[in-house]
């Protein structure tokens, strides 16, 4: 940092700087860098690089989605009920109707959308803050998910996936380790980061998403689809839930009516931390799953490293307002240069 | 320039962002920088799916570290913030890729645990459980299980309230569907029926106590010849106790009514030493950390596990001892 000032004059150290994922990027190094120290060579191994980035996938899946969405203006607190509704909407067809996996999967793929598709509508319709809509629906979904659960099977926790017909290639598409112990949901976190990041930088529909997000109106008089484009950012984090959802319950072979607690909180941290504007038509989706990096590098390096797991959530609210503060700082920095 | 400082600070505050490491001398963590070689002093990690709201699991902590004091090794206790099976397993990944000498596991869930407990018993860490996992521990590979036998707790419980000439007993689950819960109440029938008696399970949820007290109320209005109630926790006790003092209250209830309950709890030993409960099922949670780690301190150092089910309970609190454990209970150890 001894040479910041001075580089930020030239006009690519000024573009780098101004790149949102900055913060979430040095930070992951830092802790990288940190937890390298403390613990050492288990940490540097496969299996403590595995159990990171393991944790940080499914976080990540989900973070990408809500980057897009809180790109475009909105907010998403829905997608952890929807993580726990998917679980056990596979569950139920399966073990409790008898469904063969891959109708069920459709199936509840398409619940999960059209949840996505009520938020959306509801927001565009009525103008509510999505804060509110989504917030009311973190608690019908979740609701509705427990009370369905507990009136069919008199449960709330089912398992036995592994019984139904077409289990073994849902497996390998979902919870299977190509290269163990690395699980194959990395993978699909790398892939959605890619495919959200070239979709948000290369596509009309990422100028559309950057447009609703920053300035609705003008976006509008320009002849953006301004809510057909957010009522499909709402449906995008609504399936990746669903994925979420699914990756989880095959690979844990079960699912219960708590799944994906907090879920939608951790997301936004990612996201934040990553770089987006709580305001929208600023961010990144690079930046999101280096969020979703951080929160698994923090939460199983502090268990690797033999401290007790209940400091991760202060760890990892430190880092978030830490990440804000200095992204806040840089853009002032970069801002008054120009 | 002017900026200079503010920035740096933030860059600071980053790096401060990993001090909960500090906090290593807290559980003993010793610098562990060369870690190839075995250290000397062997780790032994807990997991469990312990909520941090209940104190149920400070007890087995407790259990576990003054083990960990006494035989001069390092013990660690991890456990998710609420009962989450995911996160439970990545914590079980992230212990297992730090190399301790030895893991004792609680199996609430086996289905969602099996991959996590594999993959730790493939890297060849000793592995106990305790707690939950005494129907699948052989499953997955595992030979010792330290717990209390769920049926036969019930079934012992079953059999005391006979004694005391209970003949027909209410069973009030509050989770129905939880094999361990459902198995208390079977084995409280059949101790029960040995005797003549029967029992019946009443299910309540635990989210509205209120709730929860009009239907303990309302079944002993509803079924006749109710002599016995038996609650699966201190949680459900809480409201059985009140149930019974307002029917006692508004002469709804005159005959005698024997009230017991699984596990310990503050108002469940004041309610026993003053008479208005008659026992409690004590599963010892102590005992099931601190045997954990002494178990897997011989399997670590003579390669030495037991076989089978090592029993912590059922043992019973009643009006004679329950002075006593209230005092224990103060100091965290019961």
């Amino acid at each position: 940092m001894e040479t910041e000032p001075a580089a930020a004059r030239s006009p690519r150290a000024r573009r780098l700087l101004a790149r949102p994922e900055l913060a979430a990027a040095l930070g992951a190094a830092v802790l990288w860098i940190f937890f390298t120290i403390q613990a050492g060579e288990p940490f540097l191994s496969r299996a403590g690089t595995a159990a990171y980035l393991n944790a940080a996938a499914p976080l990540g899946i989900l973070a990408v989605a809500v980057s897009l969405l809180m790109i475009g203006g909105e907010f998403d607190l829905s997608v952890g009920s929807i993580i726990g509704a998917s679980g056990m909407s596979v569950m139920l067809l399966t073990t409790h109707f008898g469904w063969p996996l891959w109708p069920a999967l459709a199936a509840t793929v398409g619940l999960c959308l059209s949840i996505g598709y009520l938020n959306g509508i509801i927001v565009v319709r009525t103008g509510l803050p999505s804060f509110i809509v989504t917030l009311g629906m973190l608690f019908t979904v979740r609701g509705l998910t427990i009370a369905i659960s507990r009136g069919l099977s008199g449960r709330t926790q089912l398992g036995g996936l592994d019984g139904s017909t077409g289990y073994e290639s849902a497996r390998f598409l979902f919870a299977s380790s190509p290269l163990p112990p690395f699980r194959i949901s990395v993978i699909w976190w790398i892939g959605l980061t890619v495919a959200a990041t070239w979709a948000l930088n290369r596509t009309r529909y990422g100028n559309w998403i950057f447009g609703s997000g920053g300035q609705a109106e003008t976006a509008r008089n320009l002849g953006v689809p301004v809510n057909r484009v957010k009522i499909g950012l709402f449906m995008g984090t609504a399936v990746a839930a669903s994925l979420v959802g699914i990756i989880q319950a095959v690979q844990f072979n079960g699912a219960d009516t708590l799944r994906g607690t907090l879920q939608e909180f951790w997301a936004i941290t990612a996201v934040v931390i990553g770089g987006t504007l709580l305001k929208g038509g600023y961010g990144s989706a690079v930046g999101a799953a280096l969020g979703a990096l951080i929160f698994g590098l923090v939460r199983q390096g502090i268990v690797m490293i033999g401290v007790n797991a209940d400091w991760f959530q202060v760890a990892l609210g430190t880092l978030l307002i830490a990440a804000v503060l200095f992204n806040n700082q840089v853009r002032r920095l970069v801002e008054q240069r120009r | 320039m002017t900026l200079r400082p503010p920035a740096l600070l933030w860059l600071l505050g980053l790096a401060a962002c990993g001090s909960p490491g500090e906090q290593r001398d807290d559980v003993g963590a010793k610098d562990r920088g060369d870690t190839t070689a075995r250290a000397e002093t062997p780790r032994i990690v807990l997991v469990t799916h312990g909520q941090s709201a209940d104190p149920f699991w400070s007890v087995v902590a407790t259990g576990a570290r003054e083990a960990g004091g006494e035989l001069g090794i390092r013990v660690e206790y991890q456990a998710p913030g609420t009962f989450n099976m995911v996160e439970m397993s990545q914590l079980i990944e992230a212990v297992v890729a730090s190399r301790p000498e030895g893991l004792a596991i609680s199996i609430p869930d086996g289905d969602a645990l099996a991959p996590a407990i594999r993959a730790a018993a493939a890297a060849g860490i000793p592995i106990v459980s305790i707690n939950s996992g005494a129907r699948v521990f052989r499953d997955l590979g595992l030979s010792a299980h330290i717990g209390q036998p769920e049926r036969d707790a019930g079934f012992a419980a079953g059999r005391r309230m006979a004694e005391a000439g209970v003949t027909r007993a209410l069973c009030v689950n509050h989770e129905v569907g939880n094999l361990a819960l459902d198995s208390r109440c079977e084995g409280l029938e059949d101790g029960l029926r040995e005797a003549g008696g029967s029992a019946l399970v009443l299910a309540v949820d635990l989210a509205d106590p209120e709730d929860a007290q009009q239907r303990v109320r309302g079944a002993l209005a509803r079924e006749p010849g109710i002599d016995g109630v038996l609650t699966l926790g201190p949680a459900g006790a809480v409201p059985a106790l009140a149930a019974v003092a307002m029917l006692r209250a508004s002469g709804g209830l005159d005959t005698p009514l024997e009230l017991a309950t699984f596990d310990l709890s503050m108002p469940v030993l004041e309610a026993i030493r003053e008479g208005a409960m008659s026992f409690a099922v004590d599963q010892q949670p102590y005992l099931q950390g601190y045997l954990a780690v002494v178990l897997l301190h011989k399997a670590i150092q003579i390669g030495a596990v037991p076989d089978g089910v090592i029993r912590t309970g059922p043992a019973f609190v009643t009006g004679d001892n329950a002075a006593e454990v209230i005092r224990l209970v103060g100091r965290g150890v019961r």
